[in-house]
């Protein structure tokens, strides 16, 4: 584990592949929902994923923790490849943080406990100090005031920056965002893009599907465009937006840009 | 240059939609079929009402020695003052009854120490599901501490009921809290197992249970090996009821939505820790009114094993009937027998709605 640490350490930051797409395919029944997705990631990129719906955007940044299992092909998080090997998924999974679309807070606990959980359970942190922790990042997402309260007292844009700070609060290398602006109203989208906006700078590699594209072009590294399936496009935003490859991608963009 | 916009004062609500005036027209005469309901029930009662105080109070005999003291015309509560002993503890010795009363007031104690804040509830809890059962057990049985022994058949009436209704509850909520899992679970031989058991428990009836309990498992055990009539009865009450709960369980379980599987995964924890730390209390919580309604079911369920030969309280109360001297006082057995029945089920209900209230934490589904 040291030797690894440090033969990471040596390579250059941003040169390091930390999530790899090799050849993946993934199917629900006979459906084939992912074709051949090949696409590396590296170490503090920020990558933006589009597509319609359907697209197996959702589903291809599943498979990174491994909500979904893919078939066929192979992915390596963190050069652990994800298979059945479920002291790997563990392992993975404490160092990739999640968001959802319906934040999938639990109701049951504060918002404090929602924060302590994985730390005090998986990582093993003495409560004191995991609490220490949760307080600072919910200092971050500017909701500290609310630790005592319960996920269904607060709106939907607070739910969401608490559940970012829960990601957080297991300190992962991988930050997963899966349609985290979907289900808010228009005023509270804002609060939660400035939280993500303001990680993105810090450097957390992040995996974003979203059609904020304003988010996309301040933020991006590259902009992945999905259909069908399939990696259609991948390139930085400006060149995605301004100068799309593909007459699918056209298609996308003008439909989403122009209303 | 703008506006400032200011949300108008809210108001207090008009003076005849509050107060009880407002609330007997509201509830009680609001339509002509209200009034008719009302006036009907106010009728009801007056038919009933007095000629029930008049039997059970007014003209009741509360002392004497037999059917024959009772001269009132009303009914005959010196038939249960006479047998309440038996009623509480069928035919345990009643110099020995103390140990009973003992363990109860045990039992009331330590649940009342929960209300204690400084007291750690998890030692607590152990001592009552692990310690305090065992001190029972010695209490109830003897045979230590020059305890006299008291065979398991002497024991009967209110007591035989709560130990039943209470060790079956105990026993079989964790039991189906694992059946349910199992059946929900992704491993193909503890899934079927799990249905298997259910569907074939469900489908018998207790009272079948009950008789292989009493009658044929001795039959197929070998020569010499004997184990207590009362055990066998409960390990039935337990997996009978357990099946039902699991069936519960499962209800809770489903409602749970799959977000929170998810995020209970994404985090890393591992199976048995998003089980009991997220999923279990919110689908329990969900189905307490569920659980509470089996609870109660087990708890007069537990009146079945009369046909097996032992007699809780309603068959302490049926054998007392009788009685030669005290022929003619079943309505007033079977009137109490339903009124200790109704206040434990009462009470359990009571119980349950508050609990209910506690874990109450203003959360809409997500």
């Amino acid at each position: 584990m040291t030797n690894t640490n440090m033969a990471r350490a040596q390579l250059a930051p941003g040169e390091q592949t930390i999530i790899e797409f090799n050849d993946v395919n993934k199917w629900y029944g006979d459906f084939h929902v992912l074709k051949n997705i090949n696409f590396s990631i590296k170490k503090g990129e920020r990558i933006v994923v589009c597509g319609p719906s359907g697209s197996g955007k959702s589903t291809m940044t599943r498979c990174i923790n491994r909500l979904e299992e893919h078939q066929k092909g192979t992915i390596l998080v963190d050069g652990v490849e994800m298979n059945n090997n479920l002291k790997n998924i563990e392992a993975i999974r404490k160092d990739v943080g999640m968001v959802f679309q319906h934040f999938n807070l639990f109701p049951h606990l504060t918002i404090l406990e929602n924060l302590t959980l994985a730390p005090i359970w998986v990582r093993k942190t003495p409560k004191k100090e995991a609490e220490e922790m949760a307080m600072h990042y919910l200092e971050r997402v500017k909701i500290a005031n609310q630790a005592l309260k319960f996920p269904g007292q607060l709106s939907g844009g607070q739910q969401q920056r608490v559940a970012i700070a829960r990601g957080l609060c297991m300190q992962p290398r991988i930050m997963l965002f899966d349609e985290p602006t979907s289900a808010l109203d228009p005023e509270m989208i804002k609060e939660v893009l400035d939280v993500m906006v303001q990680l993105a700078e810090e450097g957390m590699t992040m995996v974003c599907v979203t059609h904020e594209m304003g988010f996309a072009k301040t933020v991006a590294d590259r902009v992945v465009f999905m259909d069908a399936g399939e990696i259609v496009e991948a390139n930085e935003p400006h060149e995605f937006f301004d100068n799309p490859q593909h007459d699918r991608t056209q298609m996308f963009l003008s439909q989403i840009l122009n209303h | 240059m703008a506006i400032e916009f200011k949300p108008s004062p809210s108001l207090p609500p008009p003076v005849n939609s509050v107060g009880a005036v407002a609330w007997v027209r509201h509830n009680l005469f609001s339509s002509p079929l209200n009034i008719f309901l009302t006036l009907f029930s106010f009728y009801v009662l007056y038919l009933l009402i007095p000629p029930v105080v008049e039997w059970g109070i007014i003209n009741a005999t509360f002392e004497g020695a037999s059917k024959a003291a009772c001269t009132g015309g009303g009914a005959c509560w010196a038939f249960i003052g006479v047998y309440f002993d038996q009623f509480m503890y069928g035919l345990y010795p009643s110099e020995e009854t103390w140990r009973i009363n003992l363990a109860l007031i045990l039992l009331v104690i330590l649940i009342g120490t929960f209300a204690i804040k400084a007291v750690n509830k998890l030692y607590l809890s152990i001592g009552i599901i692990v310690i305090y059962p065992i001190i029972a057990y010695f209490l109830f049985s003897g045979g230590v501490f020059g305890l006299e022994v008291v065979e398991t058949s002497l024991w009967g009436g209110l007591f035989l009921t709560t130990l039943l209704g209470v060790i079956g509850i105990v026993a079989s909520f964790p039991l189906g809290v694992l059946l349910a899992l199992g059946r929900q679970s992704n491993m193909p031989i503890a899934k079927s197992v799990c249905i298997v058991f259910i569907e074939t428990v469900r489908a018998v009836p207790l009272i079948t249970i009950l008789f292989m309990a009493s009658v044929m498992i001795p039959l197929f055990l070998p020569e010499g090996m004997n184990f207590n009539k009362l055990m066998r009865v409960l390990i039935g009450i337990t997996l009978f009821s357990a099946a039902y709960m699991a069936e519960v369980i499962r209800g809770g379980l489903q409602a749970i939505p799959k977000g929170q599987y998810e995020a209970s995964d994404a985090m890393g924890l591992t199976y048995w820790q998003s089980m009991i730390l997220v999923i279990l209390p919110q689908a329990l919580k969900l189905v307490i009114p569920g659980i509470v309604n089996t609870f109660i079911g087990l708890f007069k369920d537990t009146t079945l094993v009369y046909i097996v030969g032992m007699f809780d309280l309603l068959g302490r109360i049926q054998a007392a009937t009788h009685d030669s001297s005290w022929l003619g006082t079943t309505i007033e057995g079977y009137a109490f027998a339903g009124f200790v029945y109704w206040a434990a089920c009462f009470g359990m209900s009571r119980y349950s709605m508050r609990i209910e209230r506690k874990l109450e934490t203003g959360h809409k589904r997500n």
